[in-house]
């Protein structure tokens, strides 16, 4: 069962992030993007991670992808572009090239160091029936009590992220005129 | 049990890695800046992907703690990104990065 997850959610993620890069029309590939978002969303429950699969859902899927289809639809952008033209010689080998290269050297790396993994550290709570809640409040008593501090510096880029866009966005008109 | 084989957090870490190698790729080889901040989603969720498999591996919760702050960071990331992207837009028609080569100097 695990295993038949695996492999359709890993099918979702491949090919959602294909889609992402061969698609020529950007809302296309902003809905790979979603198909993609979806997959890690499923494996974080595989993962007993259910917190974060909520949220991946509606942070990623329901916010960021919004956005990301608002600014094309708002720049007007919404068609297929031209996938021919390459701009540095043969740069799409190139980049595959580095690209499988990456990939090659960190699966290496994890095949060559997986007898290293061993469980460490206090052990995260399964969730059941009895305690279906279990790992949002483990989550929880570790964000609110070690990682306190760069929750509430979390709260502050926010914040400066939010006002730096108003301010990045902003018409510039008032500013031009001396205003 | 059926005797085949379970995914152990060594498949999800191949995933992952092989997912973070496409978000690269896309990123070298694709044109469009929207485009480019996708595939840069991509390597952050390939990222996410292995903090989570390697958190249930060794039994620690803090890798989950790390994904959270990833996402919030995230969220942030495409906010400015794409706030650029609009205020760069105001000036031009075509939305290549190559049309922003002005900003060498």
């Amino acid at each position: 069962m695990e295993l038949f997850v695996f492999v359709i959610a890993a099918a979702m993620v491949l090919a959602g992030a294909l889609g992402v890069v061969t698609r020529s029309n950007p809302v296309h590939a902003a809905m790979s993007l979603v198909l993609t978002l979806f997959g890690i969303a499923v494996m974080f429950v595989a993962h007993d991670a259910h917190f974060l699969a909520a949220v991946q859902v509606i942070v990623y899927a329901g916010a960021i992808v919004v956005l990301f289809l608002f600014v094309i639809m708002l720049l007007g952008v919404d068609r297929a572009e031209d996938l021919s033209v390459e701009p540095i010689t043969n740069q799409r080998p190139l980049a595959a090239i580095i690209g499988v290269g990456i990939s090659a050297i960190v699966i290496a790396a994890i095949v060559s160091s997986r007898a290293g993994l061993g469980a460490s550290g206090q052990g995260v709570n399964e969730t059941t029936l009895e305690s279906p809640d279990a790992n949002i409040r483990q989550l929880a008593r570790v964000i609110f009590s070690d990682n306190v501090f760069a929750f509430e510096i979390t709260s502050v880029l926010l914040l400066v992220a939010v006002i730096g866009t108003v301010v990045m966005a902003r018409k510039t008109k008032s500013v031009g005129t001396g205003k | 049990m059926l005797s085949v084989a379970q995914p152990t957090s060594t498949w999800y870490l191949v995933l992952s890695a092989v997912l973070f190698g496409i978000g690269t790729v896309g990123v070298m080889v694709r044109r469009n800046p929207l485009i480019m901040f996708m595939c840069i989603e991509l390597m952050l969720n390939a990222v996410n992907l292995s903090f989570v498999a390697l958190s249930s591996q060794i039994a620690n919760i803090d890798g989950q703690v790390a994904v959270f702050f990833v996402l919030v960071v995230a969220a942030a990331e495409v906010v400015v990104g794409l706030g650029i992207i609009v205020s760069i837009m105001r000036r031009r028609t075509t939305l290549t990065v190559d049309d922003m080569s002005g900003l060498k100097g």
